[in-house]
């Protein structure tokens, strides 16, 4: 046994922070260098050669002194964690971007004018008429998915487990799929083209409660899954039937996790464009009748502003943006903290 | 009597419930009938030019529009944002579940939520300020240095919105799904399959590798085809990013490019009748296409998670 403790180490030097620390200060030196001696240039690709280098030279030094298994394992999850950071860089830019062309295009008649008669070329006008027409769309989405995609979520828990309820979960699931424009286009086929209704706000809710269905269907389904068999058999076992149990007992229980998913189910449909470009077509006066006429929707705003070549319509399509990114993160934020707040309870 | 009424309430709301149920079924029944019902006119006219005409001139006499040229730039633009994307989100998923602390993986969820939540149009209009110009000097080294492959080349050396410009708008857009499907995917995997490759003197990367992608493969395929579905039918953010031109070509660096989607988007307000119904035909088959895609994927999914749940 000692000879062959002896002649196999059982263990390995492995590589300190302060080496790895030194090793990322010498890829940063030898890129500056790489920089200033040949004609490379820019930050981004001073990061980028920088990382290639580090990359590298933590592999070569690792495979030295650990091996080459250790080596790899190093390479594999400094990749992985690079993978984690470059998905979050977007988000960052995106807000970032955003806030800074927004606050800069925003003022206060953004949000008290609408584009009735403003002319191409003014810097006037504002989302006022748009924000209506999102505010009644989102909200008659909301009365009409909200309790049908409740209810299916409810058959799904409550009374499925046979093919039925396998076939509704599995289409809902399909039809989170759904691309919004097929949404939009439906209802133009259905209510603008075969019912002549044409243009309205309303259609624009009918197309947007399409989408937010099954969303609601999903979260709602997750969320009564979680709700303890034993609260459901202690309400039978007093006399209480079945619906009322599910009413009283079931929904209540699950109500801060119901809360959430349609919080989020309201955000995300909050900033859908296309289904309102094809049912709701977009106008350019203040519009508070949801059931007839075209109508105008924030997204629908930004949509169509953003499309024009001049400076003063892309400014206010930025204040718009600002505008839905804040609406749909505060309530994307709000939704978040309900849950955790009743967690912790 | 008591009893009648208490069977008569439980019959009622049942009833309501699998109505609710029976509706959803029904909508996507409805959304192929008329949708089809719509198009017909339109397929007529065109007849079996419809999936081999490039251009799109539905409301001129006589009318010649086809799907061919906006079905592969929805394939071309869906396939590079995939290529894009793949290794990020599963890279991404794989260190919120695998090596990140409990709390900080709940973290970088939310946060690659938070980027599900910004609106399409907001990417759209970030894509063309902000990503478009940012990204032309990789592309005009490439084809500088590259432009031999006919990917990266660009004819007219002309670089800025591009099916490559639109492709990676739309990978940032598709990262949240297939990151947060993967991660359920990979918390599925029993923690003892970890362990035990640990104990057996495997590396960390060695444990990942051996005990928990094997078992996560087919989920995680699901994953990238739910992804595919969204880039598929992604409309506003591609129709912002693209300058839109009706050809049939690999130059990805080219500007120009157009998809299915997008097409609707920007052709709806100025199409006469016949134009409304050859888009409303496009879209049918935009609907045809990621049902297909998104039916195979939630099979997958469905039982891949059935699977690491040890219930087949």
């Amino acid at each position: 046994l000692a000879t062959l403790t002896a002649s196999v180490p059982l263990t390995r030097r492995s590589l300190a922070g302060v080496e790895l620390g030194m090793i990322g200060a010498a890829a940063i030196g030898a890129t500056a260098l790489l920089f200033t001696v040949t004609e490379l240039q820019g930050v981004l690709d001073f990061l980028l050669v920088a990382y290639l280098v580090h990359l590298a030279g933590q592999t070569a030094a690792s495979y030295i002194v650990e091996g080459a298994r250790s080596a790899k394992n190093r390479l594999a999850l400094t990749l992985l964690v690079s993978a984690l950071f470059l998905a979050l860089v977007p988000l960052v830019a995106v807000l970032y971007y955003t806030f800074q062309r927004g606050l800069r295009a925003i003022s206060s008649g953004f949000f008290t004018h609408s584009m009735n008669g403003v002319g191409p070329l003014e810097d006037a006008g504002g989302a006022y008429h748009a924000i209506i027409g999102t505010l009644e769309q989102v909200l008659i989405a909301s009365i009409i998915s909200i309790p049908i995609g409740l209810l299916a979520a409810i058959y799904i828990v409550e009374y499925g487990g046979g093919r039925l309820a396998y076939w509704i979960r599995f289409f809902v699931d399909v039809m989170i799929g759904l691309p919004s424009i097929v949404a939009g286009l439906f209802i133009f086929a259905f209510w603008v083209l075969a019912l002549n209704k044409g243009f309205s706000g309303f259609a624009a809710a009918m197309a947007l409660s399409i989408l937010m269905m099954p969303i609601v269907v999903r979260a709602s389904e997750e969320m009564l899954k979680l709700v303890p068999n034993d609260l459901r058999e202690a309400s039978y076992a007093l006399g209480v039937p079945r619906w009322r149990t599910i009413l009283s007992v079931v929904l209540p229980s699950a109500s801060a996790g119901l809360t959430t998913g349609i919080i989020l189910a309201v955000a995300r449909v909050t900033g859908e464009t296309a289904p309102l470009l094809l049912t709701a077509f977009g106008f350019d006066a203040i519009r508070t009748n949801p059931f007839s006429g075209a109508q105008s929707g924030l997204p629908l705003f930004v949509f169509n502003q953003a499309g024009s070549a001049f400076g003063v319509a892309v400014a206010r399509a930025w204040a718009g943006a600002l505008t839905l990114i804040t609406i749909v993160l505060l309530l994307t934020v709000f939704a978040r903290l309900l849950t955790r707040r009743n967690r912790l309870v | 009597v008591a009893a009648a009424a208490v069977r008569r309430g439980d019959r009622v709301f049942r009833g309501l419930a699998v109505g609710a149920g029976l509706l959803i079924l029904g909508l996507i029944v409805a959304i192929a009938v008329f949708l089809l019902w719509k198009a017909i006119p339109a397929l007529r006219t065109a007849g079996f030019h419809f999936f081999t005409e490039k251009t799109w001139f539905p409301d001129a006499k006589p009318a010649r529009f086809g799907v061919a040229a906006l079905a592969f730039g929805s394939l071309l633009s869906s396939v590079i944002a995939l290529i894009l994307v793949m290794p990020v989100a599963i890279g991404a998923a794989l260190t919120l579940t695998e090596l990140a602390p409990r709390r900080l993986g709940t973290m970088g969820g939310y946060l690659v939520d938070v980027l599900a939540a910004v609106p399409s149009v907001v990417y759209g209009l970030w894509g063309v300020y902000f990503l478009v110009p940012r990204l032309i000097p990789m592309q005009r080294w490439l084809d500088h240095h590259a432009g031999f492959i006919p990917l990266f080349q660009s004819p007219d050396n002309t670089f800025g919105r591009s099916v490559f410009s639109a492709s990676a708008v739309l990978a940032i857009m598709i990262l949240p799904i297939i990151a947060a499907i993967s991660r359920e995917v990979f918390r599925q995997v029993p923690q003892a399959n970890r362990e035990a490759a640990l104990a057996l003197g495997a590396t960390r990367w060695e444990s990942i590798r051996l005990a928990v992608l094997p078992p996560s493969r087919s989920g995680v395929i699901g994953a990238i085809m739910l992804g595919l579905g969204r880039a598929l039918g992604e409309t506003i953010a591609v129709a912002l990013v693209l300058a839109a031109t009706f050809n049939i070509n690999l130059h990805i660096f080219q500007p120009g490019g157009n998809t299915i989607a997008a097409n609707i988007a920007t052709k709806f307000g100025e199409a006469g009748a016949v134009g409304r119904e050859a888009l409303i035909a496009s879209g049918l088959v935009l609907f045809a296409i990621t049902l297909a895609v998104n039916m195979a994927a939630r099979a997958v999914v469905h039982r891949s998670t059935r699977i690491a749940e040890g219930k087949v």
